[in-house]
């Protein structure tokens, strides 16, 4: 196991070492003059020379690679041309938030999920199957943001239960912090739940056509016992494949969410970037999307081994 | 007078909950005392599984439903029984194994939390009083170091030793009534033999009533005390083993007993002085299993295996599961490629030419599969599947459509089957259809890998003479590659006889089969289940041994 995981973080060296390349590569492929580039349009000649002795933009390209990666490790991406932070700050303030939301989303949507199909699959054709199943096309077609308004006009503004937007760190104390998450992970959650139930059903159906299933019926043990701890085990594998999928999805930024609940997350500054044209910002945004999928990759791949002994790599 | 364990009465089972539904089983009646064996026979869609499993009230929800008639375990009846009740008779007074073994047991538990499951649920044991009886019941099934297979997880585990681990999980609670559907048909003969005897000797000990589902006749010889023949959801014929395979009254069983090859070799054809068609040499395939770090693990999946097939002759290759006859025949049409030695086909060496320069050899020698149900495309017509090969050739199309008719009358079906879907034919005739499919090519070898394996013994009757009527026709050598000792004692003119991918003795079948040199060829004709019966004549073959004489 641990030679596997080693062996697998070993691997995903090379990986990361593609996405450097290419984002180096971006900017200094880009047509025209970098430092123009980054220096916008309005730049003088002064500022221009600044920025390209900066960069190191007279050396040869390898060498500029080199000083590049070298910076990279020692975890300076460079300044962003907006604010003129060290963009490595900018996206430390970010990510908490990102991540809570992302954490609660996905466990909110496996407690919910996970029970809803397995019980469709067990019902399978009937009322309650139905039910759910219409359910999860709902969830698939409301946009987040729909959802988002009206739970902030249910229980935000006519209820006043929870505030409105906004985020607080878990540093200034859990209350405040939690109650400003429930409404985004609540929104956020509907599309998850969609997905992860069918699935969960999904895989479920294929598992009780199984004749291992028929043998634990034939032991005589009851149908809870059958569906958890025969059917549901099996029917684990694509299940946490999409589970993982949709939390790197969910690091990585959830722009509308962020947008209506007012939270400082990664999609947002990801957007703003992209839209300013801060470069250094989003060569850092595709170099750190990049390493939470492989990162969840490789979780998923560690689960599929814990989860069904056959796997080995 | 014994007691009579199992009392299934006029059983009927309907499609579908209304009144007037077709009926899967029609009025069935019937017994199965203690210390008794009875063999529920019938080919595919006789009705004998669901017979079973509706005892076991493991009939699917809603769509198999008993209509009529009454299962009484030990006079209690089971059709009216709830849920609750069922559950708490499953294990403990009836059990079940299934026919495949490989997917009968969850993948991702270790065996022996398996077993020890029916024990939590049914008995109040603790811990160790459980471990004791498990590990006791896998020694009784001879599992050998139960504690280390104990904790396996049954991927582990040979196709042999998860049967026995189905039997310690059925047998532990020690019910009346033990149903065993199918329960050898998926392992090799000489496992079969021991997973027979070992439900033998776990009756004698135990007194179990067995229900033995089974569709192979040998089997039935071998294990049965009274035999019930089913066919179309009826019962045919019910009687003692002895009177059933002697004197059956009815023409069905008849008919049945009579298709059963026999093990006996049928006489063999004059030497052939016909010119050799195809030639392996040496013809070895070596499976690497590539390493990240260290030395990779290597299966010698085919060991140098020479072999020669003439004009008009059949040679069948014999063996159990992985011996490497499949790989040899797949090598020798070259959907693999050999790692070393030589296949030589019609004088010309094929075994390392590239794909490209091979493509005007492939016509020469074409194959038939085991599974008719998945070897034809669905989404092609019939006429189409057998067309493809020649139009690949370069023949048009209404040429190619045309000798597709010919083929199919040659097979015996009808012409017009050629716009048709390969779903509306059955098992016997989709292997007719693969047979045309391979015939459109005017091969000089055909290769049969277990191609009736998978068919009822009727219809596998039926096939075998086709081949040998073609052969006769069309004078093409086939290849014959199968399990089946009897099937391969009545196609071959030679056999070679495999083992962990070498071959252990090759000669004439006549020879081979009767007088067996090697002692594995021995052990596996001794492990052909019912080989002291000559089904086709309704006598042991002790007997027509004493009547020659």
């Amino acid at each position: 196991m641990l030679g596997y995981l080693l062996r697998r973080i070993f691997a995903a060296v090379p990986v990361m070492g593609v996405v450097a390349l290419f984002v180096f590569l971006l900017l200094r492929l880009t047509p025209g003059d970098p430092a123009a580039i980054l220096a916008g349009d309005n730049a003088t000649p002064e500022r221009l020379e600044r920025i390209r002795t900066s960069l190191g933009l007279n050396e040869p390209l390898i060498v500029q690679f080199i000083t590049w990666v070298n910076k990279l490790l020692h975890g300076d991406l460079g300044t962003s041309l907006i604010s003129n932070l060290p963009v490595m700050k900018m996206i430390g303030q970010r990510v908490e938030p990102s991540i809570s939301i992302a954490l609660s989303t996905i466990i909110l949507a496996v407690i919910v999920a996970v029970p809803l199909g397995v019980i469709a699959a067990w019902k399978h054709g009937t009322w309650i199957d139905r039910f759910v199943m219409g359910l999860s096309v709902l969830g698939f077609s409301v946009p987040v943001f729909v959802v988002g308004y009206i739970l902030i006009q249910i229980f935000a503004i006519d209820l006043r239960w929870v505030p409105v937007q906004g985020f607080k760190s878990i540093s200034a104390g859990f209350g405040p912090f939690f109650e400003r998450m429930i409404l985004p992970t609540c929104a956020l959650s509907f599309i998850y739940i969609a997905l992860i139930a069918r699935m969960t059903r999904a895989a479920m159906l294929d598992v009780l056509g199984e004749d291992y299933v028929r043998t634990a019926r034939a032991k005589g043990i009851n149908e809870v016992a059958v569906m958890m701890r025969h059917a549901l085990r099996n029917a684990a594998v694509p299940v946490i494949t999409v589970i993982g999928t949709g939390f790197a999805l969910l690091i990585s930024g959830v722009v509308v969410t962020e947008s209506v609940f007012n939270i400082p997350g990664i999609g947002r500054l990801t957007v703003d970037a992209v839209l300013a044209r801060d470069y250094p910002v989003i060569q850092a945004m595709i170099l750190l999307t990049s390493l939470i999928y492989v990162v969840v990759n490789l979780l998923i791949d560690v689960a599929y081994t814990l989860l069904d002994p056959r796997i080995r790599y | 007078m014994t007691n009579t364990i199992l009392d299934i009465n006029n059983l009927v089972v309907s499609v579908g909950k209304k009144p007037g539904g077709h009926k899967i089983i029609d009025g069935i009646s019937i017994q199965v005392r203690e210390r008794e064996t009875l063999c529920l026979v019938g080919e595919s869609g006789s009705g004998k599984s669901v017979t079973s499993l509706t005892t076991m009230g493991l009939l699917p929800k809603g769509t198999l439903v008993p209509t009529a008639g009454s299962i009484k375990l030990v006079g209690e009846e089971l059709l009216t029984a709830t849920d609750r009740r069922l559950r708490q008779l499953r294990a403990t007074q009836m059990a079940m194994i299934f026919q495949e073994p490989m997917t009968a047991l969850n993948p991702v538990v270790p065996v022996g939390r398996q077993i020890d499951e029916v024990l939590r649920t049914h008995t109040n044991l603790d811990a160790r009083a459980r471990k004791k009886r498990i590990l006791d019941m896998m020694e009784q099934v001879h599992l050998p170091q139960v504690e280390r297979i104990f904790a396996s997880y049954p991927h582990r585990l040979s196709g042999g030793q998860r049967q026995r681990i189905m039997i310690a999980m059925a047998l532990v609670l020690e019910p009346k009534l033990l149903i065993a559907d199918e329960p050898t048909t998926a392992l090799d003969v000489t496992t079969q033999k021991q997973i027979l005897s070992l439900i033998r000797e776990l009756q004698r000990d135990h007194g179990t009533a067995v229900l033995f589902i089974t569709h192979d006749m040998g089997v039935v010889a071998e294990i049965a005390d009274r035999v019930a023949v089913m066919r179309q959801g009826r019962l045919v014929e019910t009687g003692p083993l002895d009177a059933v395979l002697r004197n059956p009254t009815m023409e069905y069983t008849r008919n049945l007993l009579a298709s059963v090859p026999s093990l006996v070799p049928r006489p063999p054809r004059e030497e052939s002085r016909e010119p050799i068609v195809l030639e392996a040499n040496e013809l070895s395939k070596v499976y690497k299993e590539r390493a990240f770090f260290g030395k990779g693990r290597e299966v010698v999946a085919a060991d140098k295996v020479t072999l020669t097939l003439r004009k008009g002759r059949t040679l069948g290759i014999v063996g159990e599961s992985g011996s490497g006859k499949s790989t040899v025949a797949r090598c020798i049409v070259r959907l693999i490629d050999p790692t070393s030695g030589g296949v030589r086909l019609a004088g010309r060496e094929i075994a390392d030419i590239s794909r490209r320069l091979l493509q005007p050899h492939r016509q020469k020698i074409q194959i038939v599969f085991q599974d008719p149900y998945r070897s034809l495309n669905p989404r092609v017509t019939v006429g189409e599947s057998i067309a493809e090969g020649p139009i690949n050739y370069g023949v048009a199309h209404p040429e190619a459509m045309k000798r597709a008719r010919e083929l199919l009358e040659l097979v015996g079906l009808p012409a017009d089957a050629v716009s048709r879907y390969p779903h509306q034919f059955s098992g016997g005739q989709r292997q007719r259809i693969a047979i045309a499919r391979a015939l459109a090519l005017d091969p000089d070898v055909l290769v049969a890998d277990e191609a009736v394996s998978a068919l009822d013994v009727s219809v596998q009757a039926q096939v075998l003479e086709l081949l040998d009527e073609i052969q006769t026709r069309l004078g093409i050598a086939i290849l014959f590659i199968t399990h089946d000792l009897r099937v391969a004692a009545q196609i071959c003119d030679e056999v070679v006889v495999m083992q962990h991918g070498r071959v252990v003795e090759q000669g004439p079948a006549a020879e081979v089969l009767t007088h067996p040199k090697q002692a594995y060829t021995k052990a596996l004709l001794d492990a052909a289940p019912g080989r002291d019966w000559d089904f086709a004549n309704f006598r042991p073959v002790a007997e027509d041994v004493g009547a020659t004489l």
